[in-house]
């Protein structure tokens, strides 16, 4: 038995389900952050160090993997959406950006936070949180081109196109950053120490990444199935199925 | 346990603003990311309907 | 552009003959429109005098931040040509020609990327240097800066013209190019400013430099490639 997996590259296909999946990954999201809330505040012990102020790091180091990894997904979903040109993958490429320009924006503000007590000023220019403002200047480039192009088939593609160039280029500019940093000697201090870093720590840390996961799967299904309908407000399976729920709902 | 008491949890052993500002803040953006979604989604199926509709009429 | 578009085999229409004769047209354009050209010239000496007259004359000063100051400057005076790049080409509709023909479109956005750095780049490379001077660099670091330029300016015209190619007949074009652009020009500022400071205060260049040579590979290998794909976007 062939399985059409083409099917699910179809918007009318991937809608319902998407709708099916949200309130799983959200409540997932919810309860892990939780737990892992309650670990970093309630059994984490105080950092010898940083006393209490590194607990930043559990909303800050999930906020920067997150952006990183959200850029790169959203490059893979462009090269999809280039090489087999279908729809459905610039849609997602598009329903990711927002959220992972939204990390890029907690990563940076938690890490200035961070910076003041630990290094005694709001901003270094560290690797790791230059490389975040780059980022998020990729991410702004991404959408803006996006909504400076009227045609969407145009926009998705440029806009691919781009995010794909950008990835290749991160590693350079991670590694050139990395370099410049090193040679003007700035802060040495790294934001995750993580040999010395207790266990529960490291536990509390990961599973808020966990749920940094899953909000971020959650957030952007929401943005996708609002993308489809906004795309395919014409299509007779959205005037026919959707806009009845959506009428009953509010008589 | 960490804290002896409420008022020192929330103090943060010194350090209440950055870490409750960065809690906060970032409370604030989900909760708007959330919000603005919603809202985006009622004004597109809004749009839809009515579209609908007035289809329906002209038939 | 006529030989770029004649296929006839009595005409030279080797690769080689498409690509010089895009560049030579290029050329010939940027000519007849003189003013354009050295538009971004002045804006880079322009730019670059300013600094003083904000930091103040301090010598010492002046050579520590003349690195930065003079590749800034650059990068943004070849960001301001970038819009030339295409635009004109795309408004006449020559470039849904180029597309069209069957030569390689990545070889003809070579050319227009190589017209584009022998217009702005080999003039900011010329200057820099005298400009160099008035930051009282050292002989030997003025020397570095110019061959940094040399290798740092060609990247700067091929990354450019993605983003010109990405951005064509898009409303706010030329603000939008700086957006998408000058985060990807980022590591040439890094290894460019630091071949200069490295430089002047005696350390070896040679690491920074090859670094600039591995990006200017690098970006002539995948840049002409993605701008081509970047204009067959625009115009289909």
């Amino acid at each position: 038995m062939a399985l059409n997996i083409w099917r699910f590259a179809s918007p009318q296909v991937i809608y319902p389900i998407a709708g099916r999946m949200i309130p799983g990954f959200m409540l997932a999201a919810a309860v892990l952050a939780l737990a892992g809330l309650y670990i970093g505040f309630f059994v984490a012990p105080t950092d010898f160090q940083q006393g209490e102020s590194y607990r930043i790091i559990f909303i800050h180091v999930p906020a920067a993997w997150m952006s990183m990894l959200i850029y790169v997904v959203m490059a893979f979903w462009c090269a999809i959406g280039m090489i087999m040109r279908t729809r459905l993958s610039f849609m997602m490429a598009l329903a990711l950006a927002p959220t992972g320009a939204l990390m890029t924006f907690i990563a940076l503000w938690t890490g200035a936070l961070w910076g003041k007590p630990a290094w005694g000023t709001w901003w270094v220019w560290d690797a790791r949180l230059t490389s975040e403002l780059i980022l998020l200047f990729l991410y702004i480039g991404f959408l803006s081109l996006h909504a400076a192009i009227d045609d969407v088939r145009r926009a998705d593609r440029a806009a691919g196109l781009l995010a794909l160039v950008g990835v290749i280029n991160v590693p350079i500019i991670y590694f050139s950053v990395q370099w410049w940093n090193t040679l003007h000697q700035g802060a040495s201090v790294s934001l995750t120490r993580a040999p010395s870093m207790a266990s529960t720590m490291l536990a509390g840390m990961l599973i808020m990444v966990l749920s940094a996961w899953m909000y971020s799967i959650a957030a952007s299904l929401m943005r996708l199935r609002i993308i489809i309908l906004e795309r395919e407000a014409d299509a007779d399976w959205v005037q026919e199925q959707i806009v009845p729920i959506a009428q009953g709902a509010k008589p | 346990m960490n804290w002896g008491s409420a008022a020192e949890f929330f103090a943060m052993g010194g350090y209440a603003d950055y870490v409750w500002g960065a809690y906060g803040i970032t409370v604030l953006v989900i909760v708007a990311e959330l919000l603005s979604l919603a809202r985006r989604k009622r004004t597109c199926l809004r749009r839809i309907s009515r579209r609908v509709t007035l289809q329906e009429s002209e038939r | 552009m006529e030989a770029v578009l004649d296929a006839t085999p009595d005409r030279r229409t080797g690769l080689l003959a498409v690509f010089s004769s895009v560049v030579q047209r290029d050329l010939l354009l940027a000519m007849r429109r003189r003013a354009d050209v050295l538009t971004s010239f002045f804006f880079f000496i322009i730019v670059v005098s300013l600094f003083p007259l904000g930091v103040g004359p301090e010598p010492n000063t002046l050579r520590e931040i003349a690195p930065g100051v003079v590749w800034v400057a650059a990068l943004l005076a070849s960001m301001l040509a970038l819009h030339r790049l295409l635009a004109a080409d795309y408004a006449d509709g020559t470039l849904e020609q180029l597309v069209l023909s069957p030569k390689p479109l990545s070889l003809l956005m070579l050319g227009k990327m190589l017209a584009h750095w022998l217009v702005t780049g080999i003039p900011l490379i010329l200057i820099a240097p005298l400009l160099g001077l008035q930051f009282d660099l050292p002989g030997p670091a003025l020397a570095v800066m110019a061959l940094g330029l040399l290798l740092g300016t060609p990247v700067l015209s091929m990354l450019g013209a993605i983003g010109a190619a990405l951005t064509l007949g898009v409303r706010g074009a030329s603000g939008l190019i700086a957006l998408l652009v000058l985060p990807l020009y980022i590591p040439v500022l890094i290894f460019g400013a630091g071949a200069v400071s490295a430089a002047v205060s005696g350390l070896s260049v040679e690491g920074h430099l090859s670094m600039l040579a591995a990006f200017l590979l690098f970006s002539a290998v995948i840049a002409p490639w993605a701008a081509a794909a970047a204009v067959r976007i625009a115009v289909e």
